[in-house]
């Protein structure tokens, strides 16, 4: 066992893993040395890390299980890693300008943004419950200050307090039903637990265990019925922080799901399937029919990703490898989409500050006719439009459900989409049929880049990125079965 | 990939170019913006009318075909055209030139973004046309929602939001049910390549289901009675040019639905269903059309009758036979020309009033004598006169479902007769009568540009009315592959009902045996 640790060449697998530990702990060094004013460059020096980081795990083929079988390294983590990382770093890019105004202007910010991000990679490459458990407590550690980073805002610390009481709840609940799992399997390692299962099969104390586990996750990709924190957090925290809860933690809960139920409960898979059915439904009627009624624009958004991690979920009912891929490039493109979002949502601002609620949208495709122009793109994209890449996600994971006969589930499911349609409309109506009201402040450089790139990706996807997502996705979800 | 191959990726994208054009074009430009929109318009034209004449009408199959997988295995990239799909790209690209002619001085705010919609619009309904990917088909016909739900909402009348929303919902909805069903589709033949799932042989269990949900977004589309309620509106509110283009085309998506869908790939359950289809069609022919009757908006009186004329198509598709099919397509095309025509010339009154009420006019045939004689011919053709291209298709559906259900047009005749009434009437209140509102007085006959648009119209319709060949010769061989191929799936002899479908033909034309029967019709029919 020693010469594993002493043997550098033995840990390649979990190299990206490392060096985004080592980095980090090496920005806080500099953070401190360096004069406090310049978290600038802190921040574009985290956003080199992820970088480095995610051409390393790119370009690092090396596959396998590591350290005693808790840490696993294959096509599908890299995948989700990737993911991980790109909307790590966007998010960190979304933060420059203004970090002022929205309070993440320190430089911490953007370490914890670093150690969450490498949270979240041991998560996806976790394989026994005790290192999902630590990958799973960093991320959400580093999460909870965070969304409280604005520390004199009231609505900000309210809603770190929020996001930290029920986190703090799921990760019980994420726990107790760890620890079920093991008394009744006696393992703590998924590969073994699969063994243990397929030997001696369903037990009820197994299950519920599951179900605890399941429940914890899905607090963390904030999937109905456990989204009460979702709207407040996501409207409280400073708007860049939102947008950094809104890509990268999904993801990486996201692919932690799928890992769990894919491979750990494979053998109990009617009962896993029973849930998520459950999940996805609650959620994407749930968020349809609530964010109707929403005037600000970031609980819009946290009810639309509410409705958006449903929609996930659909591919992932099914229980095939179909699925698996259609999840998997589901969130690619939600990651995509949300990122020009937020850009947008930062790219509008007044004298008064950022533009909080829809109304105040109106009229901006007179008065900044590009930021408008993308919003309103990926406000279909979102619904689910073709040719837009939204309707190329969709097409994956209703796909992968209908393969698997549930035909009710997809009924609801594109129902729900419909309904959601008229809330994303009425952003689009705002902005380009109503006249406008206020002016706006020119955009900053970085966010104009990222929208544009957000943008192109949506349009293009059929020509452009589609086929090469499709194919990484089908090695990735491959990888699982 | 060789020209041949590539001619239809070129038409269907081409508009792309000019949208690229425009997008770098100034904002303040606008005679840059309307030039570039018009010549893109009209080179796509150009290239549909080389493949229309490079089409072989003599084989019945796809051609211009082009073949790959790409993005999984699931979707491709698919294109070909036969002799149903064909012409309707030809109609598209032929009335986009006249769109942006018609809007060049009626749009004056947002001119950059309104040409931009519009070519994306052209490339969306090209593509619907030319793709053979079942899920690109999706793609094609599910975006062209988008385009037209900017142009109703930022170019459109007074209560242009509620219209929008109420199109977009309307169509929306549908067609999440056919997209599901497009799922179903590939699972069970393992393709969405269209012309491998024609010969595709769906459990006839399963067809009932497919058909329905297909029914569902197609029937909202075309539209059937009662799923219509969203299109007088959409019509009523949408710029001229919005307002053709939904006329002329995207009802016809619906049509070209049926036929490419849900005759060929169920036919078990189109045989079992179609009576459903013969009562909405009659339903939507004779209540519409009372509707139309007592409408007070121009506009919303040339929609209900769109939506009576769609009646015919819906029940010469599910006739099942060549004549009723081949009526159907003519009657397609020649209502995207004369419906097109006719939201043109309200177009034209209302630039000059601002009105569409019909109260407001009377009486325009002393000041603008050009201008009645072009309305004239298209009001004719909407009645279906003979010797316009209305009455062909008209009489070809009329013929082709008198042999299946003698009722079924025995209740459509009454269409007939009642859009004679109510075309006839707008006329005379628009037209004739004395002019004695002080408004109209000084108002103006058809400028050039106006002219360049309505005069082709109108040789079109009376070209078409007079000799119907070049479009029946261009569907006949690919919509007779389409009649045996059903007729032999639900278990008819093909031959039988050929011979059938031919008997009336020879009283017609004694002469013609082995032509394609239903040109045959149309000739004496035309004279």
């Amino acid at each position: 066992m020693n010469s594993d640790v002493i043997d550098f060449a033995s840990v390649a697998p979990a190299y990206p893993e490392l060096l985004m530990a080592v980095g980090a702990l090496v920005l806080v060094i500099l953070g401190v040395a360096i004069n406090k004013e310049k978290s600038a460059l802190i921040s574009w020096l985290a956003v080199l890390l992820i970088a480095a980081t995610g051409i390393l795990a790119l370009s690092n083929t090396a596959d396998g299980v590591l350290f005693n079988g808790v840490f696993i390294a294959d096509a599908f983590g890299r995948y989700m890693k990737l993911l991980v990382l790109g909307g790590a770093a966007l998010s960190l890019i979304l933060a420059m300008p203004n970090s002022e105004a929205n309070g993440v202007h320190k430089f911490e910010y953007s370490i914890l943004a670093v150690l969450a991000t490498l949270g979240m990679m041991i998560m996806v490459s976790a394989n026994d419950l005790m290192s999902l458990y630590i990958g799973l407590e960093l991320q959400s550690l580093a999460l909870y200050v965070m969304a409280a980073i604005k520390r004199d805002d009231k609505r900000a610390s309210e809603a770190g307090l929020k996001y930290f009481v029920l986190g703090a709840l799921s990760s019980g609940m994420l726990l107790y039903g760890a620890s079920l799992v093991y008394g009744f399997t006696g393992h703590t390692n998924l590969t073994e637990i699969v063994g243990a299962i397929a030997m001696e099969g369903r037990s009820i104390g197994l299950v519920f265990g599951m179900v605890f586990l399941l429940a914890g996750v899905a607090f963390k990709i904030s999937a109905v019925p456990f989204h009460m924190w979702t709207p407040d957090v996501y409207e409280g925290a400073p708007t860049p922080v939102t947008a950094f809860f809104a890509m990268a933690p999904k993801v990486a809960a996201m692919s932690l799901m799928i890992r769990l139920v894919m491979d750990t409960f494979q053998p109990i898979s009617h009962d896993w399937q029973q849930v998520v059915i459950f999940l996805s439904i609650a959620s994407m009627v749930l968020a349809a029919f609530a964010a109707i009624g929403q005037k600000s624009i970031k609980r819009l958004i946290a009810y639309s990703s509410i409705g958006h991690v449903g929609f996930a979920l659909v591919g992932l009912s099914s229980g095939t490898q179909v699925g698996v891929e259609g999840v998997a490039i589901y969130m690619a493109i939600y990651v995509t989409m949300t990122a020009g979002l937020f850009a947008c949502i930062l790219s509008l601002r007044t004298e008064e500050g950022y533009v909080e609620n829809i109304e105040d949208l109106a009229g901006a495709a007179q008065t900044r006719p590009f930021v408008a122009a993308i919003m309103a793109i990926l406000m279909f994209s979102l619904i689910g439009m073709p040719p837009l890449a939204g309707f190329f996600a969709k097409w994956h994971v209703f796909l992968a459900a209908i393969e698997a006969n549930l035909y009710v589930l997809s009924v609801i499911g594109v129902l729900a989409s419909a309904v959601s349609a008229y809330y994303y409309l009425r952003v689009v109506k705002t902005m380009y049929f109503d006249e406008p009201k206020s002016t706006f402040i020119a955009v900053p450089n970085e966010l104009n880049i990222i929208l544009a790139i957000s943008a192109f990706l949506v349009v293009t996807y059929y020509f452009s990125v589609g086929s090469v997502l499709t194919n990484w996705a089908h090695i990735a979800a491959g990888s699982l079965f | 990939m060789t020209f041949e191959n590539s001619i239809l990726s070129i038409v269907t994208f081409l508009p792309l170019l000019g949208a690229a054009l425009v997008l770098v074009t100034p904002k303040t430009a606008l005679n840059a913006i309307r030039w570039t929109a018009l010549v893109t318009t009209l080179v796509t034209l150009a290239i549909s009318l080389w493949i229309w004449a490079a089409f072989d009408p003599s084989n019945p199959g796809f051609q211009f075909v082009v073949n790959y997988p790409w993005l999984g295995d699931s979707i491709g990239y698919r294109v070909g055209v036969d002799g149903i799909s064909v012409l309707f790209v030809v109609l598209s690209a032929l009335l986009m030139p006249f769109c942006i002619l018609a809007s060049w001085e009626a749009i004056d705010k947002r001119v950059k973004e309104y040409m931009l919609v519009f070519l994306i619009l052209e490339v969306l309904m090209i593509g619907v046309f030319t793709t053979l990917d079942l899920a690109m088909f999706y793609v094609f016909f599910e975006g062209t929602l988008l385009p037209m739900f900017l142009i109703i909402g930022i170019w459109g009348g007074k209560r242009r939001i509620q219209a929008s929303y109420k199109f977009f919902f309307y169509t929306f909805i549908g067609s999440v049910l056919m997209l599901l069903a497009i799922m179903a589709m590939y699972w069970n033949a393992g393709t969405t390549d269209i012309s491998r799932l024609l010969t595709h042989q769906f459990p006839e269990s399963m067809q009932i289901w497919l058909w329905l949900a297909f029914f569902a977004s197609l029937a909202v589309k075309m539209p059937m009675w009662p799923f219509h309620r969203w299109l007088p509106e959409a019509h009523v509110e949408a710029p001229t040019a919005g307002s053709v283009i939904l006329a002329a085309i995207l009802l016809k998506l619906g049509g070209y639905g049926f036929l490419r869908f849900s005759l060929p790939m169920f036919p078990d359950a189109s045989a079992q269903l179609s009576n459903f289809v013969f009562v909405l069609s009659v339903a939507a022919i004779i209540i519409t059309s009372l509707v139309a009757l007592v409408q007070t908006d121009i506009k919303k009186l040339i929609a209900y009758s769109s939506v009576a004329h769609m009646g015919f198509v819906t029940m010469g598709i599910f006739a099942g036979n060549a004549l009723g099919i081949q009526g159907a397509m003519f009657q397609m095309i020649s209502h995207g020309l004369v419906s097109g025509a006719l939201f043109l010339s309200v177009g034209v009154i209302y630039d000059r009033m601002h009105t569409r009420d019909i109260t407001a006019y009377g009486g325009l045939v002393e000041r603008m004598p050009r201008y009645a004689f072009a309305f004239m011919v298209f009001t004719m053709a909407n009645v279906g006169l003979p010797g316009t291209s209305g009455f062909v298709g008209e009489f070809l559906t009329m013929l082709g479902v008198f042999q299946v259900n003698t009722w079924v047009a025995f209740g459509a005749a009454f269409g007939v007769i009642f859009s004679a009434g109510y075309a006839l009437w707008l006329y005379r209140r628009v037209v004739f009568g004395a002019l004695t509102k002080e408004s109209l007085k000084s108002i103006l006959d058809l400028s050039l540009r106006e002219k360049i648009i309505l005069y082709p119209l109108i040789v079109m319709i009376i070209v078409f009315g007079f000799y119907p060949s070049p479009i029946l010769d261009t569907t006949a061989a690919s919509v007779n592959n389409l009649v045996s191929h059903y007729t032999t799936s639900i278990g008819l002899d093909p031959a039988v009902s050929l011979a059938d479908a031919r008997a009336p033909l020879e009283y017609a034309a004694p002469t013609g045996e082995a032509a394609p029967a239903a040109e045959h019709a149309a000739e004496p029919a035309a004279h």
